[in-house]
């Protein structure tokens, strides 16, 4: 723990001899970079609330899309959102998690076939979105899947694009829980798998849930791969069932954004307003979680 | 977590065995349930390469390579159909090119802040307001573009002359987005670096910026490399921005303040119309997806190899 004092009283500001002028003007430009994204970041919250704010009240809920922009709203775009995140949840949760739980407490790491899954994970979570797109599309075209702007296609696209990263967020909860902690479990006489769910796995479902949050939270913002498979429609109403026709809240905002007239773009300043602060509220979710309940060991 | 059901788990009389998984079916049966999940990821990117090989190859038995590569008309949708598709490159390597001329800088100066400047406590309330740059949808971002930055600021403020849209516009917001990636993992990178490195440059009188510069920054270089060419690799990828706020003619681009279509966009907007399954503009949506795929796979494998090299460095 000394090196970490040392370290801090070492990385502190600029102190004593060190006020030269070409010192200062070099914390001032890291400053200024700090300082420039936290103005633009302002600037985007400010101006979305601006030219959204008269548009965000109760037609923005209870409405459908309309050609008339005082008519509209984005009512299934919200229950379309919530359905597909919901899907890709029940998709990708169970999946990712076994798979990490297979690669940090299971596989052997020396085995070359297990390094190149390790590898490939990586590999996956850097893939650009759209490409994820064109798969499920491909897929689907493939299953002779005629009408491919429905729920279940929609969250497949999702769960694929956030896979990796819920295995990487697994895997690096489980890293973090001692070995002792397995240890002591084996040595009681527990085995591997009583090990893996009395012990290992509790203490790293804080960090899970919150990475899964965050990771679900991405797919909530995304667009692209929902727009390859065609969700870019007129959807007059609410989404019924997996195979339901459905819009998102991104899509439905890319939409409005897109038209000529001013007062749809009032509209999507509006829904982004409304997407913004799903995402807030569910990232205030994972940081109580990480807060409440993370151990530290 | 509940146990599962079927587990022997309690008054378990050969208790000492039990490491033994072989004598449990339950177990066994879990334990392959768990590695048939980590091997889906690789039936996923196999998934990923049949997909987009399949009608690429459809693709390239009608529109020879070279074509495809090096010719300078893209027009897959005219009745003379050409399809060159370095009017789509030039105009991703601008968005990208500014991209990075907005993120490389600003994100290595708050890398540099938060890893070497910053007290622990400004650290720990600076960092997550910067994630939460990585944390708004693009397509918010797009609109932003699109709306405000060339609407608003680039028209009306300053007076560019500029059209609708602008590749300037749709690089500069992107190169916002990507400021926490590059700062996030250039961060790392100096963090690893030890602290007696620091402290000999002090101890031969080096001041702060100095040591940050000289000993911090070259130490680090192989992660900074690897955060940047990962920035490069999001910008290339990157759609919803690009679709709404570069523009929708694919032509090369000449200048900044020109629109263009990139890659991600031609994708896009291509699948916002109806190509028929089969149809050789259905298999062009491919081909350029698999075109975008290999180069950020590329872009990847360098990252992860520089990457490893700082980790294992120190």
């Amino acid at each position: 723990m000394t090196s970490l004092s040392q370290s801090n009283s070492l990385r502190g500001r600029v102190r004593g001899g060190d006020n030269s002028p070409l010192s200062m003007a070099f914390l001032f430009l890291l400053w200024f970079s700090v300082f420039f994204a936290f103005v633009f970041l302002l600037t985007l919250i400010v101006t979305t609330w601006i030219d959204g704010a008269a548009r965000l009240d109760l037609r923005m809920f209870t409405e459908f899309p309309s050609s008339a922009p005082e008519d509209a709203g984005a009512r299934p775009a919200i229950l379309g959102s919530l359905m597909v995140i919901s899907v890709t949840a029940l998709f990708t949760l169970p999946l990712g998690i076994a798979a990490g739980i297979h690669l940090e407490e299971f596989a052997n790491r020396r085995n070359w076939f297990n390094r190149a899954i390790e590898l490939n994970v990586q590999n996956l979570a850097a893939v650009p979105s759209i490409v994820y797109g064109l798969l499920t599309l491909g897929a689907l075209t493939a299953m002779g899947v005629r009408d491919k702007n429905i729920v279940i296609a929609g969250a497949m696209a999702l769960s694929l694009l956030i896979l990796p990263v819920v295995i990487i967020v697994t895997r690096e909860s489980l890293r973090a829980v001692p070995l002792e902690i397995r240890e002591g479990s084996l040595a009681l006489g527990a085995t591997p798998l009583q090990t893996l769910f009395r012990q290992t796995l509790p203490s790293a479902v804080p960090g899970i849930a919150t990475g899964s949050i965050l990771a679900l939270s991405r797919a909530l913002g995304e667009a692209a791969p929902l727009l390859i498979l065609g969700a870019l429609v007129f959807v007059s109403f609410d989404p019924n069932g997996l195979f339901s026709g459905y819009t998102t809240l991104p899509i439905q905002i890319f939409n409005w954004t897109g038209r000529p007239q001013e007062e749809f773009h009032v509209l999507a300043a509006a829904t982004s307003i409304v997407l913004l602060g799903l995402l807030l509220a569910m990232n205030s979710i994972a940081i109580t979680i990480r807060n409440r309940f993370q151990q530290r060991w | 977590m509940s146990t599962p059901a079927g587990l022997p788990v309690r008054g378990n009389p050969s208790g000492l065995t039990s490491l033994n998984t072989k004598s449990r079916p339950a177990e066994r049966a879990i334990l392959g349930a768990f590695r048939i999940a980590a091997f889906l990821t690789v039936l996923i990117t196999a998934a990923i390469l049949i997909a987009l090989a399949v009608p690429s190859i459809s693709f390239f038995a009608q529109i020879p390579v070279v074509d495809f590569l090096f010719g300078t008309r893209w027009a897959p949708r005219f009745a003379d159909a050409s399809f060159g598709v370095l009017p789509l490159v030039t105009a991703t390597a601008w968005t990208t090119a500014i991209a990075l001329a907005v993120a490389v800088p600003f994100g290595l100066g708050a890398a540099i802040y938060l890893s070497e400047y910053a007290h622990p406590r400004a650290r720990r309330v600076l960092k997550p307001i910067l994630e939460v740059l990585a944390g708004i949808p693009t397509v918010v971002y797009g609109y932003f573009a699109l709306i405000f930055v060339q609407t608003v600021v680039f028209r009306e403020w300053l007076q560019l002359p500029t059209e609708s849209f602008s590749v300037l516009a749709a690089g500069v917001v992107m190169g916002v987005m990507i400021i926490p990636t590059i700062a996030s993992i250039s961060e790392d990178a100096m963090s690893a670096v030890p602290v007696a490195m620091r402290q000999g440059s002090a101890a031969l009188g080096a001041n702060k910026m100095q040591t940050t510069i000289r000993v911090v920054f070259p130490a680090a270089l192989s992660g900074i490399i690897a955060a940047v060419v990962l920035g490069v690799s999001r910008a290339i990828g990157e759609t919803m921005i690009v679709a709404i706020a570069a523009g929708q003619q694919a032509r090369i681009v000449g200048s900044p303040l020109e629109q263009g279509q990139t890659m991600t966009g031609f994708i896009a907007n291509a699948a916002l119309g109806d190509s028929r399954v089969g149809s050789l503009e259905y298999d062009t949506l491919y081909a350029v997806g698999l075109l975008l795929f290999a180069i950020t796979l590329l872009m990847n494998w360098i990252s992860i190899a520089l990457v490893r090299r700082f980790r294992e460095a120190y």
